[in-house]
């Protein structure tokens, strides 16, 4: 294990290695520059600037210099936003961000779950339909339809929860119900199929007829063997959504990362796009590392190789 | 009762030899198949028509595949309206016999942007996840069954692609190549199929281990064999849910990609660019938003029913329940 | 079986239903509303008569919203209108805007001009002060502008060219000299600012009201390159200071009661939640989250400004702003090259039905370049001394007549193919696509339209990768000469290929003749008649206007020529 681990970090950093260098050169290829507005900026203060960002070198020295820093940890300062620092703007965002990405797991794992598992449990009745009917509702209405259509009801025309901002816990009501109506459809349905495998399997036959009690069952043998795909599918969620989601923060007026990253793309910002996308680099694999790691330990069966023979 | 079942145990006839006839010892003939033979497809088809539920998905996607090359046609004979024309004095209009679903902000009629919008919606789509299964599966394939260091490579090369900001992907592809479908589609596809790869060598990497991988394997069959005839099969149910799932993904995801200015440039729209246009003023005009919303629903649904009933019809452990 | 396919009859009827449900809900509501009689608010006449602090309401917190957090809070290096807003309540200038839009003493109590006009001696403000308590001296402009034009400031300020009418600061910021007395400002004393000019400037003193024009506070910035990008370290004079800032989210100001017209500020509160969406932005005024809503802050989506126009009749606004939307045609691209295609184009379209039904904020037709709220002479403005009626006329058939003519030269039997350029916008959008359906009924002309993201756009009408091209220009200044200069040879802002040596005479005549403000009007007013009488460089569609919402209870709420707002003199009543 520990040599599987220290492997897999060492093609990690070569990974992100690459990430920066593809990223940093796509950046530069685009046409554009953090400097463009509708007002040219003249010439000369133009040139000023770009000699103080070292826009004015040659493309390979600016690749070798942010290299550099990224080396020594400074992750630099945004262009756009003046004189902030591109890792306080990450954490300030990205705090904001995860709180909300973490109830929507939260929100999501224990709604999609319970849905699915009483639809197996009621397999061919009427709460199957039901949630198989509010699981498709789920995936078929669009993000950005979905949240907006929440805001205008639930917001605005009934006032139960606040149109905007998260200062109270109220707050958070609509949003999480809005990044959460993909993942409980999505989990539910997972639950459901692999609630239904494990049911008919023949040890819950033999625990039946051995006599224990239902509950007991339930907990220690369904439960237990049907989450695993559950597990696998909410490991890389959660690195989806604690990353943010533009349309739900753009529509509730969250100061997350998902809304920065997009801006910072938009306005050419360069030390802030790098910035993030290493960050959403490192979440992306640790997240993927871990899902490996949790299908060895929920399924022995599975071994996971890191020399030569496959 | 005892009694009773005595009398009548003496009153059956006696038995003789020629109430006897030699059971057949030709092993031959004991192991022909009288059940026709179908070919695995034929089979999956057969099952997939006796699922009402999916048949009926399947019958929705066709009546709205024809009303998408029809429908605009339609209107055209029946009024004579097409998907471009402006009508300042019209706009916003609700639907009426004239305009049977409206108009829209430049007064064009709802019913042929409706349906010509879902037409490059659905070839978008499909096209899209078509791709990605292709790719997806393979490349998915190939990492989850020989594990190892062409698992870790491979793994973190589609990493590092999904990684890399899609938004500054598309951009440069918007700056290379002319908007057209095919540059839709090749952006929607550029890092599209990852997901399903990381999807199926998932599965592969737990069924690999199975004792009839096992078993087969040690039968001689190769890679190709064990790939294609044990290990795919098996995995059929993740990749079609996620297939079904990628199609409506790759109609959102246009919609986003005619926002950037790579999406099929207007005055055509897709069913997922006129939801977006109608979303600021849904409230004062619901029939721009509903018309096109409820279209991608029903396409949406109608793809989960048929990819449900398929994943059933080739799951092998449910092949006679 | 059986009761799958009713699963699926039941799920069709939900997905259907709920998306019915909530779209009946609300036309249903909308009806109500717009039923309701508007007579209730009668309170207009009260609005002229001082507020009394009687009918105040107790709690005087402005809320608002901003569509995207300003950039940067430095007065030098801001560049925006958000920063404009935002700085308004920080900071304050030597002169302010009044109500009538004229400048009015700021921290600068008096001036006097002297008779060439070259030279303004300000009087500061005697124990006005920094929100510290450090009095306000003029050595604080002078270290201000020096700082926005100092070659050594990182990063550059981009806006130093605002200086540029300041007596040698063109050259101190390009480098070409390094000796700041050779820039024409100087602190006589504590409370004395002299300011020399290189040209007559009738419109100075409303310059000395925008933000790179204000002071900042010299112990503060120097030694922390980061001072205003953390609350904590902004030492500002304005009637507010800034008391929350979280990224992305929120920004607060307090009233600053060591203002030296503290008294006269009765705002306790701003708060400003940061969301840039439209449709939110209407939701959170229609839901009181909010006491103003639209331009120039946030936006009101375009299919929401008919609906709260009727609805919200005594609330919603439109206001006249000094902006101009506009085609440009890229003059070295064939058939553009041609300036009878070029005028068959600008004649072929009707403004007024574009207005009416596509961008539907009573915007007003543009047959000029300088917007009618740009002033000119005498109380009047510019646009009613120099109407734009004479340079051309809206006419089909005589536009189509010009087209073939203008073919016939070229030696076209057809025109080659055409694309129209816009950036990324439904609004713009949305226009080009009327346009080109203008174009096609009365030229007969099939013409492609493009979007592109906005920098790829810049980039493309930069470096002339166009035919003919979206572009808008709003003003710096209020004086023509803010869009006049804009075309000269090889002008930074001129993508159009346009170079006329007779335009170019004329404004520069226009730059030194302060003196003589009427012949400076007329040769501006010359220059626009060559750039689009004559040769229809560019092709105005409308003049601006922006479309707001405000509270009944919120008053004294003021903007200027531009659409900047200024809501320090805001009050609310009682409701």
């Amino acid at each position: 294990m520990a040599r599987y681990v220290t492997s897999k970090l060492l093609y990690t950093l070569l990974s992100l290695f690459i990430l920066i260098t593809a990223t940093f050169f796509l950046m530069k290829a685009i046409p554009g520059d953090p400097f463009m507005s509708e007002k040219e900026v003249p010439a000369p203060i133009r040139a000023r600037l770009e000699a103080q960002y070292g826009l004015d070198k040659p493309l390979m020295t600016q690749y070798v210099n942010y290299l550099g820093n990224i080396v020594q940890g400074d992750l630099g300062i945004s262009m756009k936003k003046l004189n902030q620092e591109v890792g306080n703007i990450i954490g300030q965002t990205f705090g904001v961000s995860l709180r909300l990405g973490l109830i929507a797991v939260v929100v999501s794992t224990i709604v999609g779950v319970t849905l699915g598992l009483l639809a197996a449990l009621y397999h061919r009745k009427f709460i199957d339909s039901l949630v198989m009917v509010v699981a498709v509702i789920g995936i078929a209405v669009p993000s950005f339809v979905l949240a907006s259509l929440l805001q205008y009801t639930f917001g605005l025309k009934l006032g139960l929860f606040p149109i905007t901002g998260t200062k109270t816990l109220l707050g958070y009501v609509l949003p999480v119900m809005a990044l959460s109506a993909g993942p409980i459809a999505y989990i539910a349905r997972l639950t459901r199929s692999s609630m239904l495998e494990v049911l008919n399997a023949d040890y819950i036959k033999t625990a039946k007829a051995k006599g224990l009690k239902w509950p007991a069952i339930l907990w220690k043998h369904v439960i237990r063997n049907g989450i695993l795909p559950v597990v696998t599918y909410v490991g890389p969620m959660t690195a989806n959504v604690v990353t943010g989601s533009v349309v739900v923060e753009r529509i509730f007026g969250i100061g997350g990362i998902g809304k920065v990253f997009v801006d910072s793309i938009t306005n050419r910002d360069y030390t802030l796009i790098m910035g993030i996308t290493l960050f959403y680099g490192i979440i992306l694999m640790a997240a993927r590392f871990i899902t490996d790691i949790v299908y060895v330990l929920v399924d022995p069966r599975i071994k996971l190789t890191s020399g030569k023979e496959g | 009762m005892a009694n009773d079942n005595i009398t009548n145990k003496q009153s059956l006839p006696a038995l003789t030899a020629a109430d006897f006839e030699p059971v057949n010892i030709n092993e031959r003939e004991s192991e022909v198949i009288k059940r026709e033979s179908l070919t695995a497809w034929r089979d999956t088809w057969e099952r997939l028509r006796r699922n009402k539920v999916a048949m009926s998905g399947l019958v929705a996607l066709i009546v709205i595949i024809i009303a998408s090359i029809l429908g605009p046609y339609v209107a055209y004979w029946v009024h004579g309206y097409d998907y471009q024309t402006n009508d300042l004095m019209a706009t916003n209009q609700k639907p009426s016999a004239l305009h049977w679903f409206g108009t829209d902000d430049l007064g064009r009629d709802m019913f042929v942007r409706t349906w010509s919008g879902a037409r490059i919606s659905l070839i978008v789509g499909v096209a899209a996840a078509l791709i990605d299964l292709l790719i997806g599966v393979i490349y998915g394939g190939i990492m989850g069954y020989f594990g190892g260091r062409v698992d870790t490579i491979m793994n973190k090369f589609s990493e590092v692609l999904y990684a890399i900001p899609y938004l500054l992907v598309t951009i440069l592809l918007l700056v290379v190549f002319e908007p057209s479908l095919g540059t839709i589609i090749l952006a929607l596809t550029i890092t599209g199929w990852i997901n399903m790869s990381w999807i199926v060598r998932g599965e592969i990497m737990k069924l690999k281990s199975r004792e009839y991988v096992l078993a087969s394997r040690s039968m001689g069959a190769g890679t190709g064999r064990l790939l294609f005839r044990h290990l795919l099969p098996n995995a059929s149910g993740p990749i079609i849910v996620t297939l079904t799932l990628s199609v409506p993904n790759a109609i959102f995801a246009e919609s986003f990609l005619s926002f950037l200015g790579l999406g099929v440039q207007a005055p055509i729209s897709s069913l997922g660019s006129m939801v977006e246009n109608a979303l600021t003023g849904w409230m004062y005009y619901p029939w721009r938003m509903l018309f096109p919303a409820v279209l991608i629903s029903v396409i949406m649904l109608a793809f989960n029913l048929l990819g449900d009933g398929l994943r059933d019809a080739l799951d092998p452990s449910l092949k006679n329940k | 079986m059986k009761k799958k396919s009713w699963m699926m009859l039941l799920t069709l009827v939900l997905v259907i239903g709920t998306v019915l449900a909530a779209c009946g809900s609300a036309e249903e509501t909308t009806t109500t509303d717009s039923g309701t009689p508007t007579e209730t608010t009668t309170g207009e006449g009260a609005t002229t008569e001082p507020a009394t602090d009687a009918n105040l309401a107790a709690d005087q917190t402005l809320r608002l919203n901003l569509s995207a957090e300003p950039p940067t809070l430095d007065p030098a290096q801001a560049q925006d209108s958000q920063a404009n807003t935002a700085l308004r309540f920080m900071y304050e200038g030597l002169a302010t805007i009044g109500e009538d839009g004229q400048p009015k003493a700021g921290a600068a109590e008096s001036w006097d001009i002297s008779e060439d006009g070259l030279t303004y001696t300000f009087h500061l403000r005697q124990g006005a002060t920094w929100n510290n308590g450090d009095p306000v001296t003029a050595n604080d402009f002078v270290f201000a502008w020096q700082r926005a034009l100092s070659p050594e400031t990182v990063p550059a300020p981009v806006y130093a060219y605002q200086l540029y009418y300041i007596k040698g600061a063109e050259a101190f910021n390009t480098g070409e000299t390094t000796d700041f007395s050779t820039v024409g400002v100087k602190a006589v004393d504590e409370n004395t600012l002299e300011v020399t000019l290189t040209n007559p400037t009738p419109y100075f003193l409303g310059l000395t009201s925008f933000y790179t024009y204000y002071p900042v506070h010299q112990a503060t910035v120097e030694g922390n390159e980061a001072w205003a990008a953390d609350l904590n370290t902004m030492v500002t004079n304005g009637p507010f200071t800034l008391t929350t800032w979280t990224t992305g989210s929120e920004m607060g100001w307090t009233k600053n009661d060591k203002y030296w017209d503290a008294a006269n500020i009765k705002l306790t509160n701003v708060t400003a939640s940061i969301v840039n969406s439209g449709a939110t932005e209407t939701s959170q005024y229609q839901g009181n989250e909010i006491d103003y809503a639209g331009a120039p802050t946030g936006e009101i989506p375009t299919d929401q400004i008919q609906p709260l126009s009727e609805q919200l009749k005594d609330e919603f606004k439109l206001t006249d702003i000094a902006s101009t939307y506009y085609y440009e045609f890229n003059t070295k691209e064939a058939p553009f090259n041609n300036v009878k295609i070029r005028k068959a184009f600008a004649m072929a379209i009707d403004r007024q039905s574009l207005i009416d039904n596509v961008t539907k904020a009573g915007q007003t037709p543009a047959f000029g370049f300088v917007p009618t709220s740009i002033a000119g002479l005498n109380n009047q403005s510019f646009r009613d001394e120099h109407p734009d009626s004479d340079y051309f006329k809206e006419d089909a058939a005589a536009a189509k007549t010009l087209l073939e003519e203008g073919m016939k030269e070229e030696g076209y039997t057809t025109l080659p193919p055409i694309t129209l350029l816009y950036n990324t916008s439904e609004n713009h959008q949305k226009l080009a696509l009327a346009v080109a359906d203008m174009w096609k009924n009365n030229l007969g002309v099939e013409i492609q339209t493009k979007n592109e993201e906005w920098s790829v756009f810049l980039e493309s009408r930069k470096t002339g990768n166009f035919q003919i091209a979206r572009a808008g220009w709003s003003a710096d200044y209020n004086d023509p000469m803010t869009y006049m200069d804009m075309f000269v040879t090889g002008g930074g802002n001129n993508n159009t290929g346009f170079a006329n040596e007779e335009y170019d005479a004329l404004i520069d005549a226009a730059y030194k003749g302060g003196n003589d403000p009427e012949k400076r009007m007329q040769d501006m007013a010359a220059a626009e008649k060559i750039l689009i009488g004559d040769n229809m460089v560019i092709m105005p569609v409308y003049y601006y206007t922006q479309a707001s919402l405000t509270k009944p209870y919120l008053k004294g709420v003021t903007t200027d020529f531009s659409g900047a707002i200024n809501f320090t003199r805001a009050y609310l009543e009682q409701q």
